[in-house]
């Protein structure tokens, strides 16, 4: 088992980065009418961590008894018949699902799928009425009108069923829905609490760590939990016992941006936006999102820039990540952005070196 | 670990309303509609305005009252987004249910007038063509239905569905009203609250209702029944003031760097970056120490960026683009480079 999943708290009292909210949980669901949540915060900073342990604290072990089966739902839209297939992790008290991967059916999913589930209690063991726990991810992604499809759900079937929500960002749930739900808010681990979770999975496999190792991993790491965690296991594994200068390996997609960015900087032509094209194809076939892939560029471009033109990019990042949301294909923004940043970059060093 | 028991309803359900006459602060609606209980005579109703008002609780609560639990379900039918309503449904669902007549079963205590109702929650997520559809319908069977039409943008309802509704603006709550009906949720629950506690639940939920009930609620849960106004303020999830302040700061320092370093960490904060800029721009109009052209400049950024956020513009990028304009604002700096 990968350590991110070996050592992912399993229960609530468990949890040390995130205690206090931790803490607010138990005594949240310590009655039985607490209110639909939606957890959010950037990615890797133990949403999913948290929503586990909360689920493990209202249901106990049953809860831990997971199944993940493949369900195709057929719905009748009057006109023709949909099949949808979706991906559900459940056990005999709560279901988790991603209804976004539906795409532009997600809809659907929310008035076919979630909305009978709410509607429908569970029956336990002794024949009492019981209340579920439906688990749906990334909400941010789902369309407005998948959105609008929740509202009247969350309240009308909110004696047998609570939501609880998760994403990314919440500026991208709309007004309405954030107003059903008690907003969680789970921020990005410090550096200092991501050294601390590094040396306690450290202490428990018995390794011994340099001065200073955890602190280096853990700058790398963008303040996201799973990927320090991840690099610490890589390095375990490319060399043992830990140098003290051993070097934490960047993922592989981002150093190939880091590689394009210094193609862009040492050179700006035609041919070499066509070399950088093959570069960004070979990104996204690999399933590194776009957005991704221009921030990381704009980052290692800043690092690079006269204060001047640090205003100018950031600008230009910025609108033509717009305009991929807009447009269908990401490559023509990234490679517009390029451009853009190429014809900016000539001209100032044509204007300061002659 | 929690026992099995039926879960009982969150405390938004709890205290909704039941009879149009404890709907608070929407005087006119109440008043029509109480005159409606007398007269059982209605027209088509359009109910818009923002979440947490009292819509949705309005029309269930009158539909109830003149048909009584009974006669409910057959009399009224309540659909909302979260049913599909595309122009089939709106074909036959709402027609089948029109076009059978009304009974004449009575019950006693109950207006029951002759005709059904049919609600419409949400409807701004209907298509067009969905609405178009529904003219018809309206005009073959206003004889023995209503329509209720409930939404939070009015302009999202075509023209000839508004025109044939008395239409109803459900108003932000305000503070005064806010604070009573949360004083009776309070004595119901055996809770306390202080006058500064009171009317910063008000503040924080901006007239809506809903919210100002949920993180009462989660307060209570959280911090037992003393409930003080920093408490709701942690549950509320606004953004704290020194957070937006040392965005500006950073600005101030005109160091594109220090800015880049205060937005990453606002992002890693999970900070909601919608809700961090309408801090932002409250601070910004009111410093004394920028001049106007300035703030023009920084407030038009502001604007152009909610509508990416709105298209779903990633939250980093727009709000970096932001502090770098805000600094070009505040030093004179032009907003393209001239070489
Ligand atoms: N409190 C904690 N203590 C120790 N490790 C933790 C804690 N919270 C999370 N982790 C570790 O961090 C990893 C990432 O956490 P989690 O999966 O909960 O993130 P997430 O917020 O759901 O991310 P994403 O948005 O990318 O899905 C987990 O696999 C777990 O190993
Ligand atoms: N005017 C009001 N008087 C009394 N309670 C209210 C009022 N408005 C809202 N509430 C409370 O808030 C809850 C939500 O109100 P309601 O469902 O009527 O909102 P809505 O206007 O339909 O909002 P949305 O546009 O989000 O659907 C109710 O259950 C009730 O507890
Ligand atoms: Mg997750
Ligand atoms: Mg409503």
């Amino acid at each position: 088992m990968l350590w991110v999943d070996k050592y992912r708290p399993k229960t609530l009292d468990k949890v040390t980065v995130h205690d206090q909210v931790a803490q607010n949980l138990r005594k949240l669901v310590s009655e039985q009418d607490c209110p639909h949540l939606l957890f959010y915060g950037p990615s890797g900073s133990g949403k999913k961590t948290l929503i586990l342990a909360l689920i493990k604290q209202m249901f106990g072990a049953g809860a831990e008894k997971v199944k993940l089966e493949n369900k195709t739902w057929k719905i009748d839209t009057g006109t023709r018949t949909l099949e949808i297939e979706l991906a559900m992790l459940s056990s005999s008290h709560h279901v988790e699902m991603n209804p976004s991967d539906a795409g532009f059916q997600d809809r659907y999913v929310v008035q076919e799928v979630i909305k009978e589930m709410a509607k429908n209690r569970p029956i336990d063991a002794k024949g009492k009425r019981a209340f579920k726990v439906l688990v749906l991810n990334e909400v941010d992604k789902l369309s407005r009108e998948a959105q609008h499809s929740l509202r009247r759900t969350m309240e009308k079937y909110s004696s047998s069923c609570r939501l609880i929500l998760c994403c990314n960002s919440s500026s991208k749930v709309t007004e309405a829905v954030r107003s059903r739900c008690l907003n969680v808010r789970v921020n990005a681990p410090s550096e200092d609490q991501i050294v601390q979770v590094l040396e306690f999975i450290g202490k428990k496999e018995n390794l011994h760590l340099p001065a200073g190792f955890a602190a280096r991993i853990a700058a790398q790491s963008n303040r996201n939990l799973r990927r320090a965690i991840l690099f610490f296991e890589t390095c375990k594994v490319q060399q043992y016992p830990f140098t003290s200068n051993q070097v934490v390996p960047p993922l592989d997609w981002e150093q190939y941006v880091s590689e394009i960015a210094t193609d862009i900087l040492t050179e700006q032509s035609p041919k070499r936006l066509y070399a950088v094209r093959q570069k960004f194809y070979e990104l996204l076939v690999n399933c590194i999102p776009p957005e991704s892939i221009l921030k990381k560029l704009l980052a290692e471009l800043l690092r690079k820039l006269d204060a001047d033109l640090k205003h100018e990019i950031c600008h230009w990042a910025a609108h033509y990540e717009h305009k991929m949301r807009l447009g269908s294909k990401a490559i023509f923004h990234l490679e517009a952005f390029v451009a853009k940043f190429m014809s900016v970059y000539k001209e100032f060093l044509v204007a300061t070196f002659g | 670990m929690a026992p099995l028991v039926p879960m009982s309803q969150p405390w938004v359900e709890k205290y909704r309303p039941r009879q149009v006459k404890d709907v608070a602060h929407q005087e006119e609606v109440v008043r029509v509609l109480t005159n409606t209980l007398q007269t059982a005579d209605l027209p088509h109703m359009l109910f818009y305005g923002p979440p947490g008002t009292g819509k949705t609780t309005t029309a269930l609560a009158i539909a109830y009252q003149l048909y009584g639990p009974e006669l409910y379900k057959s009399r009224v039918l309540e659909l909302n987004a979260s049913d599909d309503r595309g122009i089939n449904v709106v074909r036959t669902k709402i027609k089948d249910f029109a076009a059978v007549a009304v009974g004449t079963t009575r019950k006693a205590g109950y207006p029951c007038p002759p005709y059904k109702i049919i609600i419409l929650d949400e409807a701004d997520s209907m298509t067009e063509d969905a609405q178009n559809a529904l003219r018809r319908t309206m005009e073959t069977y206003s004889k023995v239905t209503r329509f209720f039409f409930i939404c939070n943008y009015i302009s999202r309802i075509i023209e000839p569905l508004a025109s044939r509704c008395a239409k109803f603006r459900f108003k932000p709550l305000s503070e005064e009203v806010m604070s009573s009906r949360v004083m009776h949720i309070c004595n119901e629950e055996g809770l306390n609250l202080d006058a500064q506690a009171l009317s910063t639940l008000s503040a924080i939920s901006q007239g809506d209702l809903r919210r100002a009930i949920t993180y009462l609620q989660s307060a209570a849960r959280l911090f037992g029944s003393s409930i003080s106004s920093s408490d709701l303020i942690s549950v509320s999830g606004v953004i704290p003031e020194d957070v937006v302040k040392s965005l500006l700061a950073a600005c101030r320092s005109g160091e594109f760097d220090m800015a880049n370093k205060e937005v990453s960490n606002i992002i890693a904060d999970g900070y909601p970056v919608s809700q961090l800029m309408a801090q932002f721009l409250d601070v910004i109009v009111s410093s004394d120490d920028i001049p106007d052209d300035q703030k023009a400049r920084i407030c038009k950024k502001l604007g152009e960026t909610d509508k990416c956020l709105v298209d779903g513009a990633d939250e980093y990028l727009q709000l970096l683009d932001v502090a770098s304009e805000t600094i070009r604002a505040l030093f004179n700096m032009p907003q393209t480079l001239v070489f």
